[in-house]
């Protein structure tokens, strides 16, 4: 966002009817009063959002105050991997059970995941970040801007190669747009330029992220963007 | 009826209530409810008892959010609620509806009322909440009596339709069929409003407490999808 847009809109910016048109939200993020950011990673079942999410724990974990809150189906699941995995501290975990709903928990009503953040910022005041991890979803499944402030999301190759093709509002407006498993394309007969030229296409200037965290389980580019999320707005 | 009412019994509405099964998902896990015939009786008797109750607390609250109650009679209400509540189970559930309900009401029915329910206690059981927005909203107890004995029902009701799959028309179907049962629910709690709370119906429901009690323990034993 240029900082000639920090304004109260005393002009309208142009619509465009086009169904297939793609492009970063034109409008400010709402601003964030002494509270940690709260990154939303969403995607299909498998397609990696905990191994990411346990990666950028790992990577970040040492720099910054971060907590995390899982909303898998069985919801203790994910919180158990990231216990596991000694990444965080349980205490820096929270669980939401999601009625079998994951996506009305992180769109329609995010009650019970703000619930969550609020008992985690209760617990540790400094946190800068909270990284929410929806459950399995499909593609049209994206957070709230009430929730996350800003998202991820995690597609793999595993999952065809024509998914970014498909578009739906995950892939197209995720404020970043992850291929996962790289490693695997050639295994899964998947065409990586397909996949990357259809993400751009679908995605106009948002960004897209290839990787793979068997090669790279530092998840070194996504944790890069998340730091830049997290610096001072025109700093 | 008010909107306030009917945005208040709307599923959309973004208060949590969407995670709670209010024991549907136990009963269904224990083989109680087992198809729609098992699951509208189920939902009768949890008419019988948290519908009742919540809907007598509901109405109350109303009819104290409408005369400007001081925040010891909103603390005196949830004391009440809570020692009608055996299960800490419910009672969790109970507050943590209460309180999503009151973050998502507070931007489209502000008041002082629910100000003061909130300064007695940052999480007021559902019902409080519910009757002060509906108070805000314009509504009358009778109305919010009827929208907490509605939900008692229809939440619950959609347990049934994700975890069983059962037909949808047909859990429809079978919570219109409690229009008797919801409506002298709602007539007889809306009798209570004004009363002196510690005089307020006691109905138990041992099953519910129990079924409550656990879900709660099988959640941390083998994980569970519903909050309640």
């Amino acid at each position: 966002m240029p900082p000639e847009h920090a304004h109260d809109h005393p002009h309208t910016h142009p619509v465009s009817f086009d169904p297939t048109a793609a492009g970063p939200d034109p409008h400010a993020p709402a601003p964030r009063r002494d509270r940690p950011l709260r990154l939303g990673i969403g995607g299909p079942v498998g397609s990696g959002k905990t191994a990411l999410t346990a990666a950028l724990c790992r990577t970040l974990g040492a720099e910054l105050e971060l907590a995390v809150v899982t909303n898998d189906i069985y919801t203790t699941e994910d919180a158990d991997f990231l216990r596991s995995a000694a990444v965080l501290d349980e205490s820096r975990i929270e669980a939401v059970r999601t009625g079998a709903c994951p996506h009305t928990a992180v769109r329609d009503d995010i009650t019970a995941n703000l619930d969550a953040v609020e008992r985690l910022t209760g617990r540790h005041p400094g946190l800068d970040l909270v990284v929410v991890e929806s459950g399995g979803d499909n593609l049209t499944a994206v957070f709230s801007r009430g929730l996350a402030d800003s998202q991820v999301f995690v597609v793999d190759v595993a999952g065809g190669d024509k998914v970014p093709r498909k578009g739906g509002p995950g892939v197209t407006t995720a404020d970043l747009l992850v291929i996962n498993k790289v490693d695997l394309a050639g295994r899964v007969g998947a065409d990586m330029a397909v996949m990357v030229s259809d993400a751009h296409r679908v995605r106009g200037e948002l960004p897209v992220v290839t990787q793979s965290l068997t090669e790279d389980p530092a998840a070194s580019e996504v944790a890069g963007w998340v730091r830049a999320q997290l610096a001072p707005v025109g700093g | 009826m008010r909107t306030a009412v009917l945005a208040l019994a709307d599923s959309r509405f973004p208060g949590g209530g969407h995670a709670h099964s209010g024991g549907v998902e136990e009963a269904i896990t224990s083989g109680i409810v087992s198809s729609v015939d098992s699951l509208r009786e189920f939902l009768r008797g949890r008419l019988g008892v948290a519908g009742s109750l919540q809907a007598v607390f509901a109405a109350a609250a109303t009819h104290a959010a409408s005369r400007g109650v001081t925040t010891g009679h909103w603390k005196r209400l949830d004391t009440e609620l809570d020692a009608r509540t055996p299960s800490a189970a419910q009672r969790e559930s109970s507050r943590a509806q209460g309180g999503g309900t009151l973050r998502a009401g507070r931007s489209a029915w502000p008041s002082p009322a629910l100000e003061r329910l909130a300064s007695a206690r940052p999480r007021p059981h559902h019902p409080l909440v519910l009757g002060a927005l509906a108070a805000a909203g314009g509504s009358a107890p009778r109305e919010s009596a009827h929208a907490a004995a509605y939900l008692a029902v229809s939440g619950p009701s959609s347990g049934g339709v994700r975890l069983l799959g059962l037909d949808p028309m047909a859990v429809n179907a079978a919570v219109a069929a409690l229009e008797p049962d919801i409506a002298r629910t709602a007539d007889e709690a809306a009798r209570w409003a004004g009363a002196d709370p510690a005089a307020f119906p006691t109905p138990g429901g041992p099953a519910l407490d129990l079924l409550a009690e656990e879900h709660d323990r099988h959640h941390h034993e083998e994980g569970r999808l519903f909050a309640s």
